[in-house]
């Protein structure tokens, strides 16, 4: 093993480590709030293999998650599969659509596909209502309570730990993102994951080594919009409730900012970008409750951020090794 | 028959704001490249401007009209100095997240000026229909039609007759061998910014007596003009007019005559075509597909 795969595995033991001892330190409502850090972790990690690795711009990544959401609360609740069976459901069926959205929008670029995305993110929640018999319309559908949702009415015992229902979602949302970090990892290291970075710095370079745009594009639709749905799906779980504004516009639009804070092509500033993502419009309110005024920090330190931190928090991590390697 | 070319007319008069507002949006993208999110709620700050001067400050209504397109223009001046330059030479994606941290900045910062009270604005047309051949049109579509028509008038004899025009459209198109024949391209960009706002301010005004003004009041419309903006080709500047009014006829027609789409599902159906559009035609209908040179 070269060192710098050591130094990356012992960089994500450390990570392990920190998630798993987290709620021992932390109250229960904060438990939960982290357990949303999770969620966030797993679809900006498929974000930013299509965004950050492959260049294509998606601002729809809250629709792929809506789909893994829908899944799950219909598979639940009209065909009583308990909650943790339906992730690969969500994973696969969000998958497959991210491939067929794919398809067509391979031969979109640049701003084209990301005001494309835009529009998809846009529609759903109006088809969402629209397809009532379905979906529950605009009523939407509550898990909490159901004997599908594991530990929302007794606690669940786990390797010998007696977890309520906060904890629980925590370890579930972790131990999902934890994976797909590292399936993530393993993608991206190799041979596919050079297709992705050939196609994103020169799409010319990458077809005249021989690797095929659309098949290129596709598969990294298809991977990032899994990731999606799986996100999307711990989502619903965690909410215990999903109608159609639990996935809004804003969603895709802060997924995006998430990315980019979080630094694109680097999956080591991924945690502080889904960290922002939870924590950031709660910290703009302590600063003030007056309407319109978190709005205002917020969109402050975003500003700042990226003038201050153009590599988000990857490029800062980056220049920290740099410095203590010296 | 009379309708129908009602709901023509007043499609005209809605797909005019949403020219005018993608016409912003194409100004920007061939400025700098991007696609301003922010758009939309800087033509809602302009509104507000133009509303606080003609209720607290006295103005009547259309010296208010021209105050505000001068500050619009300055604002949009400032906005591309202070944020926009440092970033503008790094990637695009970058300068859409700036541009969505200036959409949430000045949406909470008209909340917090002016509150979320839902304000009336009055028109400045008279109020009343014209009948002509049988067909009842408001003197506010009209004027609409109007002004929109006016101002993309305006703008291209601009960019057409004057040197500055000129110059604007060298830095867009090439800016280092503009910047070889003199053209001093931060500052066009930077003009290029300032006009956007200023048609923003015009959409925003022809939209606020209609709609009612309130912080929110430009999203939909944002919507709208990116959609037509994507129609007509982001780089055309005709395109984004046309596509507008295509739009805005479309709309009103689908949201009319077909039962299944009705008032709900417009914006899906509005999302669709495009997307159809965009497939058979990547660069828009008016666009020109651009051909990279490795």
């Amino acid at each position: 093993m070269s060192r710098a795969t050591i130094r990356t595995l012992a960089a994500f033991a450390t990570l392990a480590v920190v998630v798993a001892a987290l709620p021992a330190f932390v109250n229960d409502f904060r438990a939960q709030q982290f357990a949303y850090v999770g969620v966030y972790l797993v679809a900006l990690t498929g974000l930013n293999i299509l965004t950050g690795y492959t260049g294509q711009i998606s601002l729809g990544h809250g629709a792929f998650m809506a789909i893994g959401g829908y899944t799950t609360s219909i598979l639940m609740i009209d065909h009583g599969v308990k909650d943790v069976a339906t992730i690969p459901f969500a994973l696969v069926v969000a998958g497959v659509a991210g491939v067929l959205f794919g398809l067509p929008a391979a031969r979109l670029s640049g701003l084209y596909l990301a005001l494309a995305t835009f529009g998809i993110a846009l529609a759903t929640p109006a088809l969402i209502k629209k397809f009532e018999g379905f979906t529950g319309g605009g009523a939407g559908v509550n898990l909490f309570g159901t004997p599908e949702l594991t530990a929302s009415l007794t606690p669940v015992r786990f390797l010998g730990l007696e977890l309520n229902f906060n904890n629980w979602l925590y370890y579930l949302c972790w131990t999902v993102a934890l994976v797909g970090y590292v399936v993530a990892w393993l993608i991206l290291r190799g041979r596919t994951g050079r297709a992705f970075r050939a196609v994103r710095d020169s799409e010319t370079a990458a077809v005249s080594s021989g690797i095929s745009l659309t098949r290129t594009k596709v598969l990294a639709f298809g991977i990032s919009a899994a990731y999606a749905g799986a996100a999307g799906s711990l989502f619903a779980i965690t909410t215990t409730f999903v109608n159609p504004d639990t996935f809004p516009v804003t969603l895709s639009i802060f997924l995006l900012v998430g990315v980019v804070v979080s630094g694109l092509g680097s999956l080591k500033g991924l945690v502080a970008g889904a960290i922002f993502i939870q924590f950031m419009p709660l910290w703009s309110q302590h600063v003030s409750k007056s309407p319109g005024a978190p709005a205002v920090v917020y969109g402050t330190v975003l500003i700042l951020l990226i003038l201050v931190l153009p590599g988000g928090a990857s490029g800062l991590i980056a220049r920290l090794q740099h410095l203590t390697r010296r | 028959m009379a309708a129908f070319f009602q709901q023509v007319v007043s499609g005209l008069a809605s797909g005019g704001i949403y020219g005018a507002l993608a016409l912003a949006i194409v100004l920007i993208h061939r400025a700098t490249g991007v696609i301003n999110f922010a758009q939309g709620e800087m033509a809602m700050f302009s509104t507000y401007i133009a509303w606080t001067l003609t209720t607290n400050h006295g103005f009547s209504y259309w010296p208010a009209f021209a105050v505000t397109l001068l500050v619009s223009f300055l604002g949009g001046v400032g906005i591309h100095r202070a944020v926009i330059r440092p970033v503008e030479r790094g990637p695009q994606i970058r300068v859409v997240i700036i541009t969505i941290g200036l959409l949430l900045l000045l949406n909470g910062l008209a909340f917090w000026i002016w509150s979320g009270e839902v304000r009336a604005v009055p028109s400045p047309f008279p109020a009343g229909t014209i009948d002509i051949g049988g067909v009842a049109i408001s003197w506010s579509d009209i004027g609409t039609i109007a002004v929109c028509l006016t101002s993309v008038l305006v703008l291209s004899a601009f960019f057409r007759f004057t040197k500055v025009g000129l110059a604007m459209r060298a830095a867009a198109v090439n800016p280092s061998e503009a910047r070889l024949v003199g053209v001093r391209v931060s500052s066009m960009l930077g003009l290029g910014w300032g006009l956007a706002a200023m048609l923003g301010a015009i959409a925003g005004m022809l939209t606020a007596p209609n709609v009612f003004l309130d912080p929110n009041m430009m999203q939909a419309v944002l919507i709208y003009a990116f959609a037509a903006a994507l129609l007509g080709g982001i780089d055309s500047p005709i395109g984004a007019v046309v596509g507008g009014l295509i739009l805005g006829v479309g709309l009103n027609l689908l949201g009319t005559y077909v039962d299944f789409v009705g008032s709900d599902l417009k914006l899906p159906a509005a999302l669709l075509v495009i997307l159809g559009v965009l497939l058979l035609r990547p660069a828009g209908l008016f666009g020109k597909t651009v051909v990279k040179k490795v």
